[in-house]
């Protein structure tokens, strides 16, 4: 099995490749972008594991609102629509920047970051009205064990945001600064990874906290 | 799939996570991130009425939501991170399944844990009443 075979690169090519000596090695193991995009998406899965932490805290916690507010007394939905609209949005046009830059368009990477990244500060921007006037209201993250979890598991994700809106500026930079060599792709791959996961989560904080939470 | 190196990717039979194999035609790139956003979209549209309508019987409507974001998680991997099921993709297949192992078993068996032992507390006016 040739995937079996890539995993066990670095061993397997010492055991039969004394003969063809260092040639055999490289032509076993998978290039730089495989490996540099494959650690990342190691990366990213713990990072879904911190969140899953961060859920099943919130998720325990839901109901000990301690007689302050619940869900259904301080979610907007119509916000949270939108939210989500800017976000996937931006997911799409994040897409399209990793297409601009695998065929070296440095228009069309441009242009989609800039609109990823206006998303993205959209996105942040509704995001901290809702905690201004939920803290505004009394229901801070020390009115009740689930508000404290509330505001820790969207607060991580809007701090994940955050990240991952300097990385985007800091990669419209260095494809000014230094074109598309082979190291800037890598981390286009990386950013675009990044964001598509960060959309994924959201995914799972709309419909499972926003949603359930105004339903039930 | 990197522009530099296409011979030797292609010889080797594994592609990055978030690449595709026919990503160098730009076109054909948009096109599945096009057909990715729709069909996120309906499902985002479709969650956000059932939430709110009576459509669906009420206790079930968490259930109902749990499987559209499920379900558009699955259309996420698929159309912006290039998952697969063929043969290159196994490594990042692997990998992600033991990350939602590791999810599963968190978040069922604390809440498993939890309700058990909320049920077997005391509650609270008792506790009180009993340290007066």
């Amino acid at each position: 099995m040739s995937t079996a075979a890539t995993l066990n690169a670095p061993a397997g090519g010492r055991g039969h490749g004394h003969a063809a000596g260092l040639t055999e090695e490289e032509e076993h193991g998978a290039s730089k972008r495989i490996v540099v995009a494959y650690g990342f998406w190691i990366f990213l899965i713990s990072d879904i594991i911190v969140f899953a932490a961060f859920f099943a805290t919130y998720a325990v916690l839901t109901d000990s609102t301690a007689g302050g507010p619940a869900g259904r007394d301080l979610f907007d939905l119509r916000m949270v629509a939108i939210e989500t609209a800017c976000l996937l949005v931006s997911s799409f046009t994040c897409g399209v920047a990793g297409l601009g830059a695998q065929a070296k368009n440095g228009r069309v990477f441009q242009i989609a970051m800039a609109v990823t990244f206006v998303l993205g500060a959209a996105f942040l921007t509704i995001e901290m009205r809702e905690f201004a006037e939920m803290i505004e209201k009394g229901a801070g993250p020390s009115r009740s064990g689930f508000l404290s979890a509330f505001f820790a598991l969207i607060g991580c994700h809007g701090l994940h945001v955050t990240a991952g809106m300097l990385w985007l500026l800091t990669m419209m930079a260095q494809v000014a600064a230094k074109g598309y060599r082979d190291d800037i792709l890598r981390r286009i791959l990386c950013f675009n990874l990044f964001w598509h996961t960060l959309d994924i989560i959201w995914v799972g904080l709309f419909s499972l906290v926003y949603l359930v939470g105004v339903a039930v | 799939m990197s522009a530099a190196h296409p011979e030797s990717e292609s010889r080797l039979g594994d592609i990055a996570p978030g690449d595709e194999k026919t990503s160098d035609d730009i076109g054909r790139g948009v096109r599945g991130y096009l057909i990715g956003l729709v069909l996120a979209t309906g499902l985002s549209i479709v969650s956000f009425y059932i939430a709110r309508s009576t459509l669906v019987w009420a206790p079930s409507i968490p259930i109902a939501l749990s499987v559209l974001a499920i379900a558009q998680m699955g259309v996420h991997l698929v159309f912006f991170l290039h998952m697969t099921s063929g043969p290159d993709n196994v490594n990042n297949l692997l990998a992600l399944a033991f990350g939602l192992l590791i999810v599963m078993l968190l978040v069922f068996g604390s809440l498993w844990i939890m309700t058990h032992m909320n049920h077997n507390m005391m509650p609270m006016d008792k506790i009180m009443r009993m340290q007066r």
